[in-house]
């Protein structure tokens, strides 16, 4: 299962804008997996997800609440979040579905019916 | 796997030897190391989960913004106590346990707890709050001895 994620740290092109890896978490349920991603400030608007060369890429670009008064404490990145995942083969790219809650990604991938037993018929 | 948050690409702490140079320039750089903010900020390596906390102040509030990414609101507990502001709360593990196993756990499930002492006095009972995008904005207003004010010459 570790082909399923997979770290993105490609310098070259965060250098053009740069990017946080949030904290996932990946569940297997029977018919595929469930795939989760923090990113606080991040709706649906801000929210890119692509699939190319068999790589899941989610961007989550925020919309931070616009706060009045001077900065005194300040903990929280500047940095909107990235992150790469390597699909594993028995994934249906095209059934994947999304969702974003209260700045929590849920990715839905679900096992594609290839891999499924199936039986074929003698015309 | 990620155990400290991402750094910045093309930032080698400690490898350039000639750093150690000059003994005042390295001991500053030292505590500008992204690994002492990441103390700062997650403290995730050693206590559980302490969510990011930004504070605002204004001339009438005090405004803290906690990044709680995935909560329920009725799981967030807000509370002032002798001047300093306590976020609590509790990630349930969703669902349950039916056929689904944890291949990657990076998020942080439980209990955390988050406090921050306030710059001035508030009046406890006007505090505020919303929850959006998994943001969480306290608004906190001043008491009104501590607001500044303008004096009238009579």
């Amino acid at each position: 299962m570790n082909t399923l994620t997979r770290e993105n740290r490609d310098g070259d092109r965060a250098q053009i804008e740069q990017f946080v890896a949030p904290p996932a978490s990946v569940i297997e349920a029977g018919d595929g997996y469930k795939l989760e991603v923090e990113m606080p400030g991040v709706n649906k608007d801000g929210l890119d997800i692509s699939i190319e060369n068999n790589e899941l890429t989610i961007v989550g670009r925020r919309s931070l609440p616009v706060v009045e008064g001077t900065l005194i404490h300040h903990e929280s990145r500047p940095e909107n979040f990235r992150r790469t995942f390597e699909l594993d083969p028995s994934i249906d790219a095209n059934k994947i579905g999304a969702k974003v809650e209260q700045g929590l990604v849920t990715l839905t991938l679900p096992k594609a019916e290839h891999v499924k037993p199936r039986k074929i018929t003698v015309s | 796997m990620t155990l400290i948050r991402y750094q910045a690409p093309g930032f080698a702490p400690w490898s350039a030897a000639d750093r150690w140079s000059n003994l005042r320039d390295e001991l500053n750089s030292f505590f500008e190391l992204p690994v002492w903010s990441n103390f700062a900020r997650g403290g995730q390596l050693f206590s559980g989960w302490s969510p990011a906390l930004d504070l605002y102040q204004s001339n009438d509030n005090v405004m803290a913004v906690v990044e709680l990414p995935g909560m329920r609101k009725e799981d967030i507990e807000i509370s002032l106590h002798d001047g300093t502001l306590t976020i609590s709360g509790e990630r349930k593990r969703e669902s349950g346990s039916n056929g689904e196993k944890a291949e990657r756990s990076e998020r942080y499930i439980g209990t955390f707890r988050r406090s921050i002492a306030l710059p001035t006095r508030v009046d406890a009972s006007k505090v505020s709050a919303t929850y959006r995008d998994g943001i969480l904005t306290v608004t906190l207003p001043k008491a009104e001895e501590v607001k500044p004010k303008q004096i009238q010459v009579s």
